[in-house]
């Protein structure tokens, strides 16, 4: 189970640097699911060091990831619409002249 | 099993933190993604020697595949521009403060799994598992003892695809030009295997691991294979348009569970006595659906149309 706890603190940490530090929205997404994923470890491990096992963290995970997917979902759905409205700024600053590039 | 154990278990953290790090430090974007993909399948690994089952069947279905399908198709849209010519990380900046609050929340969070009630509440569990109307535990948690949790997590889902659906419509074509002749032909062969292995794990929820979250999910990736193969999502035509009401059911009927127990004199979300068993099933059916299709309409990254959708292949 050790194995399992410090995978949780590795993981908690690689997430949360990712999360804090890259520039792009998807990698910060991809961050956010790690670091998730990281919390989820650690209650399952302490739902199985529980005697006997412990089925509430269990549910409560479960909830849980369905809860992430709809987070991500939106969040991929803003993320795209912030890149088209930034590549069409940038069209038009660059080839304002040669009308809509497509 | 103890030395193969502990070399598995220690093989398979390596591999998820090299995976970690990949997912969020490759520098290209691509890269990233599929690295995230695996490392959810092999998370589902992880659950099983974690004897979360459940947890794995779930991570398997949505962690990696529903999750892996709307970062494939929004990598797509973002394809024509990606950040390989600006910086990846902020260099020094964050450091001052990723390190102090990365420390209080990782502390925080050991505090508060120090300070839980020691042996878990698995002996309470079982104590009234045969009250609940299931055998399964964790199903019992989930549409019994904590049922409160699964109908606001089923609202989350409506609530995501509803924001999603209100950003504006479906980018057309849905789905990019078809990339294989096969995959029409094999989306037509595996949808009905999709079908069956979701009814059956929704059947399996009530005794083994499974239920209407993996269920759901599976039925779900059957219909996203289905839009791919070029399918006409019928969700979208103007005569099944009532049909959207399938997004709701299972929110509306986990809600109409509970308010009617508190309505015939019983406590919120109490099942009559001896009623739970089927009750329970019904939820699951409508919450299975409405996963299933709420998934669905989470890929479709806007509300779909009748108008400016143009046929894929033929």
């Amino acid at each position: 189970m050790t194995v399992y706890l410090s995978l949780s603190g590795v993981l908690f940490l690689i997430g949360l640097h990712g999360f804090f530090t890259a520039r792009s929205l998807l990698r910060r997404l991809l961050a956010l699911n790690v670091l998730t994923t990281a919390v989820f470890l650690l209650f399952v491990v302490l739902a199985r060091l529980a005697e006997p096992l412990d089925p509430v963290p269990h549910a409560i995970v479960l909830t849980g990831i369905v809860v992430t997917v709809s987070t991500t979902a939106v969040a991929l759905a803003l993320v795209v619409r912030i890149a088209g409205r930034v590549r069409d700024e940038d069209d038009d600053a660059a080839a304002g002249p040669r009308g809509d590039a497509g | 099993m103890g030395v193969a154990g502990v070399i598995f278990d220690g093989l398979l953290a390596l591999a998820l933190v090299w995976l970690a790090w990949q997912a969020t430090r490759a520098a290209d974007l691509f890269h990233a993604v599929v690295s995230f993909i695996v490392f959810g399948l092999l998370m589902a690994l992880a659950w099983v020697r974690l004897e979360a089952p459940d947890i794995a069947l779930a991570e398997a279905a949505i962690g990696a595949g529903a999750t892996g399908a709307l970062l494939l198709s929004a990598l797509d849209r973002l394809a024509t521009r990606d950040g390989y010519h600006r910086v990846l990380y902020e260099p020094t900046t964050a450091w001052g403060f990723w390190i102090p609050a990365g420390g209080a929340l990782l502390g925080g969070l050991t505090l508060a799994a120090w300070k839980l009630p020691a042996p878990g509440l698995g002996e309470e569990v079982l104590a009234s598992l045969k009250l609940s109307g299931v055998d399964h535990p964790v199903t019992a948690v989930l549409l019994n003892f904590r049922a409160l949790d699964t109908l606001l997590e089923i609202g989350v889902l409506l609530l995501a695809a509803v924001t999603i659906w209100s950003l504006g419509r479906a980018p057309s074509p849905l789905v990019p030009a078809m990339p294989s002749p096969a995959l029409p032909a094999l989306g037509r062969l595996l949808f009905p295997v999709f079908v069956l292995v979701a009814a059956y794990l929704l059947w399996r929820g009530s005794h083994a691991p499974g239920g209407a979250f993996p269920a759901g999910a599976v039925l779900g990736a059957g219909a996203i294979l289905m839009l791919l193969a070029g399918a006409r999502p019928w969700i979208r035509s103007s005569e099944h348009g009532p049909w959207r009401w399938i997004l709701s059911l299972g929110l509306a009927m986990l809600l109409a569970a509970a308010v009617t127990g508190s309505l015939s004199g019983l406590a919120f979300f109490e099942y009559p006595r001896g009623a739970a068993g089927p009750m329970i099933l019904l939820l699951e059916v409508a919450a299975g659906l409405s996963i299933a299709l709420l998934l669905f309409a989470l890929y479709l990254r806007g509300e779909p149309c009748e108008h400016g959708y143009r046929e894929v292949g033929s």
